[in-house]
């Protein structure tokens, strides 16, 4: 019984993680209607840029920030350079521009920080707290997780620019109608998805460890996650990336054991894509004529 | 008085098809303008090219400022508010989410006082303020769109076929409203219909298009009075 305590507590902490990087998919996707293949790559190059502003000796809380203010700027110059030019691309195009950016990101990553696993550190006390139930940094990093995703709801709730973003994924074309430039929009939307990744990637780095391709099986339980909550809804892809959090840890811990954990991921995208393609939360629109 | 907006020898094409072949036509300050063809004549074009979501070529001023070419954003901004054909509400956002937008780019603080004066117009919409717009009827979300395009505080109000799909109550309702706003609110209209009758008891001045041409255009009294241009160009 404690040991299911732990697994749930500690695939909690993961979902986490995975609910913010769902949350940056689904805020591309529904401006885009893509999937971002190089979401996880961009925040593992985030992590990158925390660590080389931690080693030149800055607070780590000063690095972290900084980081995810050159994430928002990358993310921003990445829609303006590759993504607006295939706004009408068909979507193979589009897809093979993302996977472009995926391996192009990975590379650089490896070429300027090399391929070596490296540490990162944690801002967060190394004990066991709670008798043993859970880590300082699964703490932590939880609480970091849930800042981010309520600063998140409340901007996309209660201000006009959220509220101008919302609209412009909806429907561009009455968005432009009331005054909303919604090309800098999307800029945004891409800005704000690479600042999330980038504090998931601290977040997940000490206990994964940093390498280049230290995001890839994150990004397929995020993506697991998203696809079940619903691919367009962002509260459901936040709920879909703690609960494929928590299925990882128990699937591994009790069905499957950790070598096959991966799979459970491509299990759920297929159970969810064959019997409930719009996902738990998936966009349920009424209308009257 | 210059015209507000004028339109010289404007065309407008989608790619190769060309829908509109070199009109002229003006908006006084303060009026109310009806555009009035069958299907297919370029009404809902010619809105289109003055706020920019089609090719055009010609002459477009605003107050006198060429506007042809302009990204839709700026255009908007410079006040010109349209109420698209299937009326461009947001679906999946609420009433006030759709009133907000529609005040958008104000930076001014009297916004919640015009949610006010537009309740005053729609006391509807003040009832259903905090529900999903997709859940309106036809009227309330025409009256949703008129509202979200007059929070703009627009000198300029382009209204695509407002009585399109409703019954001919509302439409009556919808209609009387627009009466007491053009007299209440500072703004020129520019209205597209095929509703002729309706139009033309609205507006002052007309212009009858036929395939991308104008082929009538005078005083809305005298056009409705001329049953040769009634018979032959309006139907009823």
């Amino acid at each position: 019984m404690e040991g299911l305590i732990h697994q749930i507590i500690s695939g909690i902490a993961t979902g986490g993680i995975y609910a913010s990087v769902s949350l940056a998919l689904v805020m591309i996707y529904q401006a885009t209607h893509h999937i971002n293949f190089a979401q996880g790559e961009m925040a593992t190059f985030s992590t990158y840029i925390t660590l080389t502003f931690i080693n030149l000796g800055m607070p780590y809380w000063a690095a972290f920030f900084l980081a995810v203010a050159v994430s928002f700027c990358i993310g921003v110059t990445i829609e303006r350079i590759l993504i607006r030019p295939m706004a009408n691309a068909p979507i193979l195009s589009a897809v093979g521009v993302f996977v472009g950016l995926l391996l192009i990101i990975n590379s650089l990553s490896g070429w300027f920080f090399d391929y070596t696993i490296k540490q990162f550190p944690s801002p967060f006390p190394d004990e066991a707290l709670f008798g043993g139930y859970i880590s300082g940094h699964q703490l932590g990093s939880t609480g970091v997780t849930l800042a981010v995703l309520t600063a998140v709801y409340l901007f996309f709730r209660h201000t006009s620019l959220g509220l101008a973003m919302r609209a412009a994924a909806l429907n561009p074309v009455s968005a432009r109608l009331v005054g909303v430039r919604v090309g800098w929009m999307l800029a945004l939307g891409w800005g704000l998805a690479a600042a999330i990744g980038s504090v998931a990637g601290c977040m997940v780095a000490p206990v994964v460890f940093l390498d280049p391709n230290m995001m890839a099986g994150i990004l397929l339980y995020s993506f697991a996650g998203a696809l079940l909550g619903g691919i367009d809804s962002p509260l459901g892809a936040v709920l879909g990336g703690f609960a494929v959090g928590v299925i990882e840890n128990l699937g591994g811990a009790y069905i499957v054991g950790t070598e096959l954990k991966l799979t459970l991921a491509l299990v759920i995208i297929v159970s969810v894509l064959t019997v409930r393609p719009s996902g738990l939360l998936g966009r349920t629109v009424q209308s009257r004529v | 008085m210059p015209a507000l907006l004028e339109a010289k020898g404007l065309h407008a094409a989608y790619g190769e098809t060309k829908v509109l072949h070199g009109i002229d036509f003006s908006v006084e300050e303060g009026g109310v303008t009806a555009l009035l063809g069958a299907n297919g004549a370029g009404k809902t074009t010619t809105l289109r090219a003055i706020c920019g979501m089609v090719r055009t070529q010609g002459e477009l001023l605003l107050g006198g400022e060429a506007i042809g070419g302009m990204a839709t954003e700026d255009i908007v901004r410079r006040g010109v508010a349209h109420v698209p054909d299937g009326r461009g509400t947001f679906m999946e956002l609420t009433v006030e989410e759709n009133m907000r937008l529609g005040a958008y780019i104000r930076r001014d603080r009297e916004v919640e006082a015009d949610f006010d004066r537009m309740f005053g117009y729609f006391p509807r919409l003040k009832e259903r303020f905090r529900q999903q717009s997709g859940t309106l009827s036809g009227g309330e979300q025409q009256m949703l769109a008129i509202t979200r395009a007059l929070l703009l505080r627009p000198r300029l109000l382009l209204l695509d076929e407002p009585s399109f799909g409703l019954a001919p109550l509302i439409v009556k309702e919808i209609f009387n409203i627009m009466r007491r706003i053009r007299d209440e609110e500072k703004v020129s209209i520019l209205l597209v219909e095929q509703n002729a009758s309706i139009a033309l008891a609205f507006a002052e001045d007309a212009y009858l298009l036929e395939t991308g041409r104008i082929v009538v255009s005078g005083k809305a009294a005298d056009i409705s009075k001329d049953e040769s241009i009634r018979r032959s160009y309006l139907g009823y």
